[in-house]
């Protein structure tokens, strides 16, 4: 039952508000990977940062497709935990008790799916990057041979900017990379990503917004 | 089944049905020589092929529009201006603090096209030009930010202009034109001012391929060249000429001088819009028709054509 209100919210509710009310520009779609393990990592601006990604991808990869979110956050209160968990399908890591918070991932990436992840870790000012956080390099040094996909975001953070539940629509810019690895890049990791998805940042030409 | 049972079945006149038959006809006309013209240049023509497929669609889904019933064809009209103005929106400059007001640019949509819908022509007339005109900076004000006033007034009433009260005009003619005489009622106006206008658009790209040297506006829009707009525009009288009498009260001369104007206007309100992109520093206003661009590289012409047409249509046959 779940499942199927899942498959629901995706095909309708979600599809319905990407390409009709919001409206994508995707570049690079093609880049997407088919199957995990794989970690897509990019910039975070809004709410529905998680659900225009993982719109990108057939209806029928998505129980493979994991967003990874604070627990404290989206567990505030029981429905919108349930929708979280349930509908949306995150993997919740636990920035705050004990154990390794990043276990979950590990094990979901040795199933074979693929993660998402926003490495500035909460979503800041609206269309503006903030400094990569280190968590989301971590779990790629502990899986060196997974593919990261680097991704840049624009459009959400003027739709759904934080801190509001006004949807006023844009269109939503999502233009994704190409993949390396840890193995390939080692120490340079950080620097790396950040370069890569400020450079697909700068094939954009974006309007301003003051 | 017969033409005329056809017609009854779609509810709609026969002469619209027949013209929507003769489309889909230059459109298998048009397939066939971007084939063989594919075919010729070794597949290099991806761009002109993904162009006369979505022609395909968009014909599709306007047919179907304007046939299954009335109420859909305001809803799918309201929605390419929802579209038009999206993208307007997400082109241009706007201001963290507006976002409220352009939350109610975007409800006006609907409600311009309920005016349209129920056929209020003064109402019509007045709501976007009068009162989105007069409250929207009011509304402006009312956030108290003074930065930067001018331009986000300037840009949101212009883009409310053309998106939404420009693009409404296609379906005033449609709820309006039952009410005249007229051979084909509303949907037959509707279909005779937009088969012109893309006709023009696809009339002058192709006789400017062909023929085109002298530039008209090089400075906004570099491919418009004076042989590709007369070609379009004789092209487009011609058509007029053939199919006026059967969508239209005209006929004769006068059916070749609405073509001729249509031509013109949607000429005028393609290089228009070319500014606005030119200006802004963008190809297209999006990406959602392969082979095309944005809504709005679409109905561009249409922002002037269409009032230009329904003043015309309401000064002499009204």
């Amino acid at each position: 039952m779940t499942k199927l209100l899942r498959l629901g919210f995706f095909a309708i509710v979600i599809r319905t508000l990407m390409v009709l009310v919001l409206g994508l520009n995707v570049r690079g779609r093609e880049k997407l990977p088919a199957k995990g393990p794989a970690i897509i990592l990019a910039n975070h601006n809004s709410h529905l940062d998680t659900l225009s990604l993982m719109s990108l991808f057939p209806l029928s990869s998505l129980d493979s497709i994991k967003p990874v979110a604070a627990l404290d956050y989206f567990l505030s209160s029981k429905p919108f935990a349930w929708f979280a968990l349930n509908i949306i399908g995150i993997l919740p890591i636990n920035r705050k008790g004990g154990g390794n918070p990043l276990a979950g991932s590990i094990e979901a990436l040795q199933n074979g799916d693929i993660l998402i992840l926003f490495p500035e870790g909460s979503r800041g000012l609206p269309e503006e990057m903030s400094e990569f956080k280190r968590g989301a390099e971590l779990l790629c040094k502990m899986n060196p041979q997974v593919p990261v996909y680097p991704a840049f975001m624009h459009g959400l953070g003027k739709a759904l900017p934080k801190g509001t539940w006004l949807l006023v629509p844009f269109i939503l810019d999502i233009f994704i990379g190409e993949p390396f690895t840890y193995q390939d890049v080692g120490k340079k990791f950080m620097t790396r990503l950040q370069d890569d998805v400020q450079a697909l940042a700068d094939q954009g030409n974006f309007p301003a917004w003051e | 089944m017969t033409l005329a049972g056809m017609a009854a079945w779609f509810n709609v006149a026969q002469p619209v049905l027949i013209t929507v038959l003769a489309i889909y006809g230059l459109l298998i006309i048009a397939s066939l020589i971007t084939w063989w013209l594919n075919v010729r240049s070794g597949g290099k023509l991806a761009e002109l092929t993904a162009r006369v497929k979505s022609w395909w669609v968009m014909i599709t889904v306007f047919a179907l529009a304007v046939f299954i019933s009335q109420g859909l064809s305001a809803i799918f009209l309201g929605l390419i201006s929802y579209l038009a103005l999206k993208e307007y929106f997400s082109m241009i400059p706007t201001r963290r603090v507006d976002r409220s007001v352009l939350f109610w640019a975007y409800l006006a949509v609907p409600i311009q096209y309920w005016w349209a819908y129920t056929d209020w022509y003064g109402m019509f007339v007045v709501f976007i030009p009068v009162w989105m005109f007069l409250f929207t900076p009011v509304a402006m004000v009312l956030l108290g930010e003074t930065k930067g006033f001018l331009r986000a007034v300037g840009t949101m009433s212009w883009g409310q202009m053309m998106m939404v009260f420009a693009l409404s005009h296609t379906a005033h003619l449609l709820y309006s034109g039952d009410k005249i005489e007229t051979p084909a009622g509303g949907a037959g106006l509707l279909l005779f001012l937009v088969f012109c206008t893309q006709f023009n658009d696809v009339m002058q790209y192709v006789w400017g391929k062909l023929t085109g040297k002298h530039k008209i506006v090089p400075t906004v829009s570099p491919n418009k060249t004076w042989q590709g707009f007369i070609g379009g525009l004789l092209s487009t009288m011609l058509l007029s000429f053939l199919i006026a009498p059967y969508l239209t009260p005209m006929s004769g001369l006068v059916a070749a001088l609405a073509g001729g104007m249509i031509a013109l206007s949607g000429f005028l309100g393609d290089i228009t819009l070319s500014a606005l992109k030119r200006d802004l520093g963008a190809k297209d206003t999006g990406a959602l028709i392969p082979g095309h661009g944005g809504i709005l590289d679409r109905v561009d012409s249409l922002t002037i054509a269409a009032p230009v047409f329904v003043h015309f249509m309401r000064y002499f046959y009204y």
